[in-house]
């Protein structure tokens, strides 16, 4: 990250060092999304071959409420950071300062949401690798889990896949966006230099996209 | 835009089986688009951005169409029934 | 018309080797030539690395039974050999040695666009080796390089975790390379150079670069999954837990195709350089070679399938793999048809660097033609698994990117250095690793095809005459491997001076001091024609030389 204003040694000028920055932005994007793909595919194939089961899993143990507010919760947090790069490239910073730490707070919200979903699971015995035991011994009923137990821990390890890499991605973007306010609050960025902000922004609606496929193929399979 | 966020994500109850994750998908791809079009300022943007977007796109595609496209095509010259794996009981 | 002009009284003496001589200076520089250095020191280390390996191999199938090591043993040395050859040598190789030092000079640009990615990219290289370095010595890893489930995540006893963390932290460099290269070439080129002015080199590295964008993270994603398998037991392509192991295969070899056209393409830019510069003359046909990288590119990335077709894939996917691995071939046979047709009528000279160009397009060429045959379903039935295949990608790795590694280290030797390394002895090196080559892989084609197997330790005494001609071949390859390594190092105090041009090459690298001064440039070149010029008395950006000055 640069000072105020700061041009890097090998640009021309503040603008050729911002289209190389997006575009370098764009491109990592571009990897995580093949990233996110190589799992996804495995997932979308098993979700295939075991429809019955993955469908099981995702209507009697995944919590639509707490799945439906995370998404809300994580779409209003890309709402603040559209918000934040508007309030920078017009040199409003306390308001961009305000956009940012609501961002992290959002963020946080969502990863306490998501703890509390784990913890849930690993209550009810359903964590592949530590305690998966099914069917669960505490299920009002019981009579609907006629799924295969293998098929449902499948369902399982990509569900803690996934969402924890993605919580990952959220953890790394909330200290980016530390780190952003930060300068912000000393007053580095101005309406001629305020790229870290949006290549910032950039790669936190990123994580909010994965989270948009990821809601619907997790909890929304009946 | 606020608007999105509520009006979008409130339409996901439960419909029949197959149609509903047609439709949840639907939804999440519209949701997508408008992220990165407005939220991510594709829409303004140069040419190179739109490829850049365009071509994780077209690579994902790649990826998982021809992997699904294996396990789809398997039954058709062989004979064979699809999606077969069974695994043993525990 | 030019900008630069070249005044030999005025050349400063300082250059980017000797403005600081600490050690913190070079593992904190962020100059990319100095990168480019220190991937070369790391990449070289892992050559003779892999290089050990394959040596006890040889030594053991020299004879029919396994005598020398024991079949688990053998199991880990072929393993190693194609985890350290692949992943810590010919990937990298000339993106991360040659592309960093020469891009930027190439490009008329200061530095690459984001430097300190370089210099973390390199860190995490060495991160990922170490790792993988540690696996090796503290029980070795006997899946094969290929990592097939459920061997790999469930049944094999070897540090496989470690191994394919090692190779998931090594890919991050690898995009970091790729993603810097490709931002540099959009945004930094010289003033009028222009997309159709570029060097073939650099086009073939940007196509290099998008496959590593693109398809490094899938197998990243997939050493992954494994790890977690492993680790915590998971069934996700154990078939006894409802996992699919040819589903990892498809995530293994989606990225594991283009992989190779990451490790063949930028050799490709390699010879485009030195074809021209050694015959004198301006390539033939230089929008379809470039286009032919993108095509590569591109189309490497729909091939993968043929890499399973005795998997139970589909066999109507086969079909199209097949059909898709065929096209494939068109833009590589183009590229040998520009260069051969570029010879044509050239004054062609056979210094080091264009024997080996020379021995690539020979080589490639016919391990090329054996790709095809193994794209036809029926023969790679045959012939899969068996040495026909071993013969065939070390035609292409070994004979093609190696040889075309080496042809580039000779070529830009003197740009990196400011030394001319012993021109006889090069030639002389370059002749016995062509001969070295053919006769430790050609017999292996037809040991394939007679029925060999790969992957065994111990074979049939039928077979053993070709297997010692083979391990004979070695033992010259190997020393034709060492001699360079010698007097490159002697070079670097008893070298000629070698001046800024001494091929009298065009391309913008030339028209600096050798070595260059950190900033690259006193001053940004302004390109005003195509490269490869030759014909011309002066290229449209050479310095202006004195006559009698010194080369």
């Amino acid at each position: 990250m640069h000072q105020a204003g700061h041009l890097a040694h090998q640009f021309e000028d503040l603008a050729q060092q911002k289209e190389a920055s997006t575009l370098g932005m764009w491109a990592f994007l571009a990897t995580e999304l093949m990233f996110f793909g190589g799992a996804l595919t495995c997932f979308v194939v098993y979700r295939s071959f075991y429809a019955h089961a993955f469908a099981q899993a995702s209507r009697e143990h995944m919590s639509i409420p707490l799945g439906t507010i995370n998404t809300a919760v994580l779409l209003c947090s890309s709402l603040t950071v559209a918000m934040g790069v508007h309030f920078a490239r017009h040199g409003q910073q306390r308001k961009l300062i305000v956009m940012l730490l609501a961002t992290i707070f959002l963020a946080i919200t969502f990863l306490c949401i998501k703890a509390t979903e784990y913890y849930t699971e690993y209550r009810h015995e359903l964590v592949p690798g530590l305690n998966f035991h099914y069917p669960p011994h505490h299920h009002e009923h019981p009579d609907r889990l006629t799924a295969n137990p293998a098929n449902v821990e499948l369902f399982f390890c990509f569900y803690f896949f996934l969402t924890a890499l993605h919580a990952l991605h959220m953890i790394v973007g909330v200290g980016i966006f530390s780190v952003i306010t930060v300068k912000a609050w000393r007053g580095a960025f101005s309406p001629e230099y305020y790229n870290p902000v949006e290549v910032s922004g950039l790669y936190w609606h990123f994580v909010d996209l994965v989270w948009i496929f990821l809601f619907p193929l997790l909890y929304l399979l009946h | 835009m606020a608007l999105l966020v509520v009006t979008v994500v409130a339409t996901y109850l439960p419909w029949g089986s197959r149609i509903g994750i047609v439709i949840a998908m639907a939804i999440a791809i519209i949701k997508a688009t408008l992220v990165v079009l407005y939220f991510m300022h594709v829409k303004g943007s140069s040419g190179l951005t739109k490829v850049f977007v365009i071509a994780g796109l077209a690579w994902l595609a790649i990826l998982m169409g021809i992997t699904l496209a294996d396990y789809h095509t398997r039954p058709w010259l062989s004979g064979e029934a699809a999606m077969t794996v069974q695994p043993q009981e525990r | 018309m030019t900008t630069v002009s070249y005044n030999p009284a005025l050349e400063p003496r300082e250059s980017y080797i000797n403005v600081a001589y600490t050690v913190k200076s070079w593992l904190l520089t962020l100059d990319h030539k100095r990168i480019g250095i220190l991937y070369l020191i790391a990449i070289t280390a892992f050559f003779f690395i892999g290089g050990v390996f394959a040596t006890i191999i040889r030594l053991e199938l020299m004879t029919p039974q396994g005598d020398l090591v024991s079949d688990d043993t053998y199991n880990k040395l072929f393993t190693l050999h194609g985890v350290v050859m692949i992943f810590f040598f010919l990937i990298p190789s000339i993106p991360a040695t040659i592309g960093n030092f020469v891009i930027p000079l190439m490009l008329g640009a200061r530095d690459l666009a984001f430097p300190r990615l370089n210099l973390l990219s390199w860190y995490i290289f060495m991160i990922g080796g170490t790792l993988s370095l540690i696996a090796a010595i503290t029980g070795g890893v006997d899946t094969g390089w290929t990592f097939y489930t459920p061997y790999s995540s469930v049944f094999s006893n070897t540090r496989v975790v470690l191994t394919v963390l090692g190779v998931f932290v090594t890919g991050f460099s690898s995009i970091l390379t790729g993603l810097n290269f490709v931002i540099t070439t959009h945004t930094m080129r010289a003033p009028g150079l222009t997309w159709r002015r570029l060097p073939l080199f650099i086009w073939a590295l940007y196509a290099t670069s998008i496959i590593m964008l693109l398809g490094t993270p899938v197998i990243a994603i997939t050493v992954l999954l494994v790890a977690a398998e492993r680790i915590f037991h998971l069934g996700i392509f154990n078939p006894a837990l409802g996992g699919d192991p040819v589903l990892f295969q498809h995530l293994f070899w989606f990225y594991s195709h283009p992989a190779v056209y990451i490790m063949i393409l930028p050799g490709m830019g390699v010879i485009s350089e030195i074809v021209t510069c050694f015959s004198r003359k301006n390539v033939f046909g230089y929008t379809f070679i470039a286009a032919s990288s993108l095509a590569i590119a591109f189309i490497s990335f729909l091939v993968w399938g043929h890499h399973m077709f005795v998997s139970t894939q589909s066999v109507y996917g086969g079909m199209i793999f097949s059909f898709l691995s065929f096209l494939v071939a068109v833009p590589s046979a183009i590229k040998v048809f520009n260069w051969t047709a570029t010879l044509y009528k050239g004054s062609i000279s056979f210094h080091a660097p264009m024997l080996y160009a020379g021995g690539f397009v020979g080589l490639f060429t016919l391990g090329g033609l054996t790709g095809l045959f193994l794209a036809a379903l029926g023969l790679d039935v045959h012939v899969h698994d068996t040495y026909f295949i071993v013969a065939h990608f070390h035609y292409i790795m070994v004979g093609g990117a190696v040889m075309a590694y080496m042809g580039a280290i000779h070529y830009w030797w003197p740009k990196i250095t400011g030394r001319m390394y012993t021109e006889w002895l090069a030639r002389i090196a370059a002749v016995i690793i062509f001969l070295g080559f053919n006769l430790t892989f050609f017999p292996q084609f037809i040991l394939g095809y007679l029925g060999m197997p790969r992957r065994y330790h111990a074979y049939p005494p039928e077979f053993q005459v070709l297997n010692v001609m083979s391990t004979a071949g070695a033992s010259i390859l190997a020393v034709g491997y060492v001699i360079p390594l010698c007097y490159l190092l002697w070079s670097l105090w008893h070298g000629k001076i070698a001046g800024p041009n001494p091929w009298k090459a065009t391309g913008l690298e030339w028209q600096t001091p050798s070595p260059p001064p950190t900033e690259n440039f006193h001053e940004i070149p302004v390109v005003t024609g195509p490269p490869y010029q030759y014909h011309l008395e002066e290229v449209p950006f050479a310095p202006s030389r004195p006559p009698g000055a010194p080369v």
